[in-house]
């Protein structure tokens, strides 16, 4: 029996997928942000990727000053509730607190953060607005955390800013890519609406740039352009029966979860490949779905496992089954998923070996690829004159984040290889002002 | 097992704790349900010419999650007919024979004193406490501090009491005045056979922002309340101290003042106090709270040897001296156990920032370094620590040397002249203004996120 129903209304749903983040109440942030120490030269901003000033925030929100702990935040990271909700904080700020030191509960610095913004985006209280024209106008490419984050940060340095996405809507993985319980869409969309009405770009949707023409349309038409395009759809096994119905990839599948909610259709026994983060969420949405059955199944040991621990705790808190040093070798089934042949493996050196005649059936009506997004170098190639490194990411500037094309400038995971949506918001403003200044000093 | 039981100046109980006169001993219910509870006395709320009161009675002072940490009121003393309030002395008197039943009086004339003491006496009162404190409300009536503020109105009263009280007299004393001792020796002059104190202290609790109105508001305007509640015990012990020390005071003394638990009980009866008196506490989390201030006393007698409250009170008097008595030779340093060091660094800024700069980080380790020769031994550190026993103050003199201020000022050997070579801190180390600037100034100040990629200000 599984611990799941599959839900049927949107109510089920709510309750199957339930935040992981709830937002905190008055009293509970009042109460939480007590304990903060106010360490001196923190270390939780110290882990952070966009160096929020968590200890400044948590006495803003202390003394009744939530205006003032909302701007702190978005001065450092224009996605803070986002961040907030999403940010892997067990191994960034709150696994910095010093409370761990003591084997103390740490700050629960994600929820406060959450608290704070979700007030100010509630009361659509502007905190900034764009600067003083500068007559410079840029491009954004994506609409993801990157490209938001740049988009603000140029408008408030006052440049004309006009984002093209490939999607219908705003906010990147976080509305199309992140786990359900994570944050809903409501609120991923509504922290958008937000910066998009203190900040005044222009978004153009369902607007994929696909050849050249494009690219050209923005090159002559634009001062600049920032490429916040991420990674693509998911990585293909290249094994025998991979295009057999219900076989299908992690992003794809939490895409349609994302936008589809009750018409997501899941297997009863379903196989999860991969042991990353993203893995461990496509595992533990099948069984918030109601699958009666879903194994994780992943090549190496647990140990060597991408995914975080808690991330990996959470799928196992709701079923979900590990199955390691095993490698999949074909996907079987008659039209349809019917299950996975495996080869057990053993790492020596650091390398992954198959032990021969060691194959054995999993059977199951749905296999996720949880195997990694493909980097976008089809569309990258339309660049003249821009240069990745072996890995499929774009190289830049460290300080400017200006790509080998001079007119490119670049930020999260089609620069990093695939990060955290902070990683990408926080570099993201640092190339902001890298093209900033290059924008005013002329190229 | 100890004994709890105490005579406080004739006025018998099982144990030492006594509800203050306030809202909680407003009538015979609340002071039954509160002996029941076990409570060893009350004093009942003050009776007099019944009053009117006004709604929006109480305001708090909250220190981050800690709610009443400080409380104020703007109630007067009994609303209620005076008839009914001596016919519920009588009844739980009758009810409760071995628990201290006060009544807690304030009234104008000399006959209305007479009237007064004699009608609680006739209820069955134990004793009288005269309320000479009351900051607000009455005292603009010229009663309640009006009178503990004037020693000798306040000598002429106890003396109208005297002329006709039976049971034993006690005198509660306003904390609004610069020398509690003034009225203390006023009350022992009129004749009175115990004081109490403190009472609450004039306040303002806190003003609304919006409303630009003081706490308690009543329709849009407030007035100056009493303070009471944990905030006040320090207030309350040095005067306690102050009256158990004085050679002329000699009365028993029943403590009161932010006193909710045996530990504060204890201190105020160390530091000469022989009953204690508890309100805010009671009002705040009910009359329960009783039950771990007994236990709680009991265990600490127990495990001190003291077979009654006698043995206990007073015995922190003869530590209490005076500053120029204490010994300069006497030398502490702060010591970090790096073991039990979580990182979070407020000993170093505070020091840095607070203190005398005592502190310094080193490259590579969150657990700041004592700079023993600058440690001036002022605990700071020690205090802001949040962690257990992480640091102490440990002793680097030999304790064999003793020299205090006055011995010094007798042997003409303290600093006199502006630029004194005596000066404490003449040889002390501190930095040049200067180097304040720059440093790690910039990541210290709050409100400043982290640079991130090295770079500067784009604007």
């Amino acid at each position: 029996m599984a611990e799941f129903s599959p839900p049927t209304t949107e109510p089920e749903f709510a309750e199957n997928f339930a935040q992981l983040k709830p937002r905190m109440n008055r009293t509970e942030a009042q109460y939480e942000s007590s304990r903060c120490l106010f360490c001196f030269d923190a270390p939780c901003i110290q882990s952070c990727p966009s160096g929020i000033d968590i200890p400044q925030f948590i006495r803003q929100i202390n003394s009744g000053n939530m205006t003032g702990a909302a701007r702190t935040i978005y001065e450092a990271n224009y996605f803070g509730n986002v961040c907030g909700k999403v940010c892997p904080t067990e191994v960034l700020c709150e696994g910095a607190c010093v409370y761990n030191e003591q084997d103390m509960k740490p700050i629960e610095i994600g929820r406060l953060q959450s608290f704070a913004t979700l007030q100010a985006i509630d009361s659509g209280k502007p905190l900034f607005q764009p600067g003083a024209p500068t007559g410079k106008r840029v491009a954004v490419i994506g609409a993801g955390p990157a490209g938001i984050s740049a988009a603000c940060e140029l408008r408030s340095l006052g440049h004309a800013v006009d984002v093209f996405e490939a999607k219908a809507q705003p906010s990147g993985l976080t509305v199309y890519g992140v786990a359900p319980y994570k944050i809903t869409n409501e609120e991923a969309l509504a922290e958008m609406a937000y910066l998009q009405s203190q900040f005044g770009y222009t978004v153009f949707y369902n607007r994929p740039m696909q050849n050249r023409a494009d690219l050209e349309t923005l090159e002559n038409g634009y001062d600049a352009i920032f490429l916040g395009i991420g990674l693509g759809g998911t990585n293909a096994l290249k094994l025998p029966g991979e295009d057999r119905a219900g076989c299908v990839g992690a992003t794809e599948f939490i895409e349609q979860l994302r936008m589809g909610h009750l018409s997501t259709s899941v297997g009863r026994r379903v196989v999860v490949l991969g042991g990353g983060n993203t893995a461990c969420d496509a595992a533990s949405e099948s069984a918030r779905l109601g699958a009666e059955n879903v194994v994780l199944a992943y090549r190496r040991g647990k140990e060597e496992m991408g995914a975080y621990e808690f991330e990996y705790d959470l799928a196992k808190g709701v079923g979900v089954k590990g199955m390691f040093n095993v490698a999949p070798v074909e996907i079987l089934g008659n039209g349809h998923v019917e299950g996975v042949r495996f080869v057990r493996t053993a790492v020596t050196d650091g390398k992954v070996q198959t032990v021969p005649g060691s194959e054995f059936v999993v059977p199951c009506d749905m296999v996720i690829k949880a195997t990694g997004q493909a980097k976008q170098r089809t569309f990258l190639n339309l660049i003249p004159g821009l240069q990745l490194d072996g890995n499929g990411r774009i190289i830049a500037d460290a300080r400017t984040g200006q790509t080998t094309n001079p007119k490119y400038f670049a930020a999260g995971d089609a620069l990093n290889g695939g990060a955290e949506v902070v990683n990408a918001a926080a570099e993201a403003k640092a190339t902001a002002r890298g093209m900033h200044q290059i924008l005013i000093a002329g190229f | 097992m100890p004994d709890l039981s105490i005579n406080f100046a004739g006025i018998k109980s099982p144990n030492p704790f006594w509800l203050a006169s306030a809202p909680p001993t407003n009538s015979g219910y609340q002071i039954m349900k509160a002996f029941d509870a076990g409570w060893g006395g009350a004093v009942w709320k003050t009776l007099g010419v019944p009053v009117v009161n006004v709604s929006s009675r109480y305001g708090a002072t909250n220190y981050r999650d800690k709610r009443m940490v400080g409380f104020n009121n703007i109630e007067l003393i009994s609303d209620r007919p005076l008839a009914d309030n001596l016919r519920e002395i009588s009844e739980v008197k009758k009810r409760f024979p071995n628990h201290a039943v006060i009544a807690s009086l304030m009234v104008e004339s000399r006959a209305q004193w007479h009237e007064i003491v004699r009608a609680a006496e006739d209820a069955g009162a134990d004793g009288l406490e005269l309320n000479f404190g009351c900051p607000h409300g009455m005292c603009e009536r010229g009663m309640g501090s009006a009178v503990g503020q004037e020693p000798a109105v306040l000598q002429r009263i106890v003396e109208w009491v005297m002329e006709v009280a039976k049971t034993p007299v006690i005198v509660k004393l306003t904390p609004n005045i610069s020398d509690i001792t003034e009225p203390a020796l006023a009350a022992r002059r009129g004749g009175a056979n115990a004081i109490s104190l403190i009472n609450t202290i004039q306040s303002i609790v806190g003003v609304d922002l919006d409303l630009f109105a003081p706490y308690p508001i009543v329709d849009g305007k407030g007035s100056n309340g009493g303070y009471c509640g944990p905030a006040v015990k320090p207030i309350a012990l040095n005067m306690v101290k102050n009256c158990a020390q004085h050679p002329d005071v000699r009365l028993p003394i029943s403590g009161i003042g932010g006193i909710e638990n045996w530990r504060d009980a204890v201190e105020h009866i160390l530091l000469g106090a022989s009953s204690v008196q508890v309100c805010t506490a009671a009002m705040h989390f009910g009359f329960g709270i009783v039950r771990e201030m007994i236990t709680g006393l009991e265990q600490y007698m127990t495990e001190k040897g003291f077979q009654n409250i006698d043995q206990m009170v007073g015995r922190a008097l003869p530590n209490v001296k005076h500053w120029e008595d204490l010994n300069l030779k006497y030398k502490v340093t702060a010591n970090i156990h790096a073991e039990k060091c979580i990182g979070c660094q407020l000993c170093y800024t505070a020091c840095e920032d607070g203190a005398h700069q005592a502190i310094r980080l080193n490259a590579g380790t969150r657990v700041p370094e004592i700079i023993d020769e600058n440690c001036v031994g002022c605990n700071l550190c020690s205090l802001v620590c949040p962690v257990e026993d992480c640091i102490t103050m440990d002793r680097r003199d030999d304790g064999t040397q003793h020299l205090t201020w006055k011995e010094r000022t007798e042997a003409g050997d303290v600093p006199t002249e502006f630029n004194d070579e005596k000066a404490g801190g003449r040889h002390h180390w501190v930095p040049e203004p200067s180097a304040a600037l720059g440093k790690e100034r910039h990541k210290t100040l709050p409100g400043k996120a982290r640079v991130l990629r090295g770079e500067t200000n784009p604007n």
